[in-house]
């Protein structure tokens, strides 16, 4: 009973702390547009197979001949050079976007934060060597590295997510170390082990969630960037291939023919824009609201 | 006296900690070329090679050999300045990174001092007129700036003030005319040092309408950045004492924000500028494609798409040695300039 309880309580704190993060975000009224706007996508996402008006576009069809048709009421954002409908392809796209984001960190975070909660609580020799391999990994450009592992893969969507992933664990391994070792030494850890509770279960039962709250805030804001970069990779043919409706590789076809049908590629890179705007206004607020220091009372 | 030799050690400290992260970035670059593909030295011939290519490679880089003599094999051409000779152009490539480098350290350079010119300016205001309507917006600008996707920014840009308006080239470094007929003599290699210096002011012109559009696009993430930094960290010094009695003086407050506050803010974002360089230099594999700019970066992006995997090796290990060197450029400036750092 008493064991519950004392869940309830920290649960009430949890939620009470939940609270005031979300009325801090509430006030700041781009953040708490932004946020509405990514649950937007979110739905497009889920159900834009359904209301895309042409879904077979998306998949490869061709209709030679309605190839570069003006945006219209038929074809909202126009069509391409083999007559795909791009406001279709666009809406598939949001999907392939959004999975490749959450995709490429939960990847990034299984291999970051485990080894950085290894490395900050152990300590010793594994914390040494642990840190100076993620150090050689820090002296390359994340896009660079993301994009020549991915070369040596091969051109694909889910070599270039692994690619992104092998490119950004790092940082999260840093980032977790640091949290670890600024709890290590508190009393309830130090509690926790001297009743004999065993390491592993120390790690990831009491410290780790005690450190999510940075590690989640640096992974809103790095959406939008892993977002970028996957564009970044099919626009150089490295990512996803055709005919797959990616933003980035529909900018990179559409490089051949935009200057002549302003249509192709203004439509897909505005929604990597707005896409990637949204995630990082929303993140900026987030760390606002959840990091005390920068709350503006 | 003590002062230096602190500072020595610290230079001495600092160098030896580089040579082990390059030594760290030879070994990645070792294993994603050597290890990881199931079969590098057909890689490293070309799509199509035939069982004799593959065989004098595989001798050549000594991949008969066990993975320690491999890696000995590697580290001792690097260190002989051999990256391989690109399967595309069939020169070495380190010949290759040395001719296309300048165009584009040239386009980087005018990008960044553009992203100074309005970020430092946007950040100042902002952090003296904080919450206002300038803050609001220099944020938002800030944030856009770094959530462009550089092809399509670039891609507008040709689009709206190229093909529209007609106020600028679409692409390319020069006119093929005034290459032809007004051709620069070339000493540095930069197409604007070397025009102005030689007196040929019709290809200056001309080169210059071709950098301002990608050295716009170029610009747009390091705006971000300089506005950002610029901005907390003259919100932070403006708190100071000394700015106090400043105004306490009676200084005008653009006086004491330029003149006073400014110089002591202006450090963090220095460092930021310089280490987003080798990013930079990464965003003009995109942006080079786009305007068809002669550089480094057109010249990685063909090599991508025609996985010329030396080529590819190559650029990779000299972007992260112009990566480790500023890293270190900038650590040493700042504790020669810093004696809180070097004391830590």
């Amino acid at each position: 009973m008493r064991w519950i309880k004392k869940d309830m309580l920290g649960m009430e704190a949890r939620l009470r702390e939940l609270r005031y993060s979300f009325h801090v975000i509430r006030r700041n009224r781009l953040t708490y547009a932004s946020l509405i706007f990514i649950l937007g996508l979110v739905v497009v996402a889920i159900i834009g197979p359904f209301i895309a008006p042409y879904p077979e576009d998306a998949l490869g069809a061709v209709h030679p001949e309605r190839a570069f048709m003006p945006p219209s009421s038929e074809h909202f954002f126009g069509t391409d050079e083999a007559g795909r409908d791009i406001f279709s392809r666009v809406l598939f796209g949001t999907r392939i976007s959004l999975w490749i984001g959450v995709l490429v960190i939960i990847l990034t975070l299984s291999i970051g934060v485990p080894l950085g909660v290894i490395a900050g609580y152990l300590g010793g020799m594994l914390d040494e060597s642990i840190m100076r391999v993620t150090d050689m990994f820090l002296s390359f450009p994340p896009l660079l590295l993301a994009l020549v592992i991915s070369a040596v893969l091969g051109p694909s969507l889910t070599n270039s997510m692994i690619a992104i992933a092998i490119a950004w664990w790092p940082w999260y391994t840093r980032l977790a170390r640091g949290q670890v070792i600024s709890l290590r030494e508190r009393p309830f850890i130090e509690a926790a082990r001297a009743t004999g509770v065993r390491s592993l279960k120390i790690m990831f039962r009491h410290i780790l969630p005690n450190s999510l709250t940075p590690i989640i805030v640096q992974a809103s804001l790095d959406f939008g960037s892993v977002i970028l970069t996957a564009a970044s990779l099919s626009f150089l043919g490295l990512g996803a291939q055709p005919p797959t409706p990616e933003w980035g590789l529909m900018l990179s076809i559409g490089r051949y023919y935009f200057l002549d049908h302003w249509h192709y590629a203004t439509f897909p890179g505005l929604a990597i824009f707005v896409t990637v705007l949204a995630f990082n206004l929303m993140s900026d607020g987030l760390r606002e609201a959840l990091s005390p220091r920068l709350r503006r009372f | 006296m003590v002062k230096t030799l602190k500072l020595r050690y610290y230079v001495l400290r600092r160098l030896l900690l580089s040579v082990l992260v390059l030594l760290g970035v030879c070994v990645i670059t070792f294993v994603i070329a050597r290890v990881v593909p199931a079969n590098p030295a057909a890689m490293w011939v070309g799509t199509h090679p035939t069982a004799e290519q593959i065989a004098r490679a595989r001798k050549e880089l000594g991949l008969d050999q066990p993975l320690h003599i491999q890696f000995f094999i590697y580290m001792s051409k690097l260190l002989n300045g051999d990256l391989g000779v690109s399967i595309r152009t069939h020169d070495k490539v380190l010949n290759d990174i040395a001719s296309f480098l300048p165009a584009s350290l040239e386009l980087i350079g005018t990008g960044m001092l553009i992203a100074l010119m309005v970020g430092i300016p946007l950040g100042v205001m902002s952090a003296v007129k904080k919450d206002s309507i300038i803050d609001h917006f220099s944020r938002l600008f800030s944030i856009g700036g770094v959530s462009f996707f550089v092809p399509w920014l670039g891609m507008m840009g040709q689009l709206v003030i190229s093909k529209w308006l007609g106020l600028l080239p679409i692409g390319d470094r020069i006119d093929m005319s005034v290459s032809v007929f007004h051709p620069i003599q070339t000493m540095t290699r930069f197409y604007l040092i070397d025009s102005l210096i030689t007196g040929n002011f019709v290809a200056f012109q001309s080169v210059a309408c071709h950098m301002i559009l990608p050295a716009l696009v170029m610009a747009a993430y390091p705006i971000g950045l300089v506005t950002r930094m610029t901005r907390s960290s003259m919100a932070d010094i403006l708190e100071e004492d000394y700015i106090r009695t400043a105004r306490a003086y009676g200084l005008r407050e653009i006086t004491i924000a330029y003149r006073y506050a400014l110089k002591n803010a202006i450090g963090p974002t220095i460092t930021v500028l310089a280490l987003s360089f080798a990013y930079s230099l990464v965003e003009t594999f995109l942006i080079e494609t786009v305007f068809n700019w002669p550089g480094l970066g057109r010249y990685a992006a063909l090599s991508i798409t025609s996985l010329d995997y030396p080529a590819i090796m190559g650029i990779a290990m000299v972007v992260a040695v112009v990566y480790v060197a500023l890293n270190l450029f900038v650590d040493l400036v700042q504790a020669y300039l810093d004696p809180r750092i070097r004391l830590k």
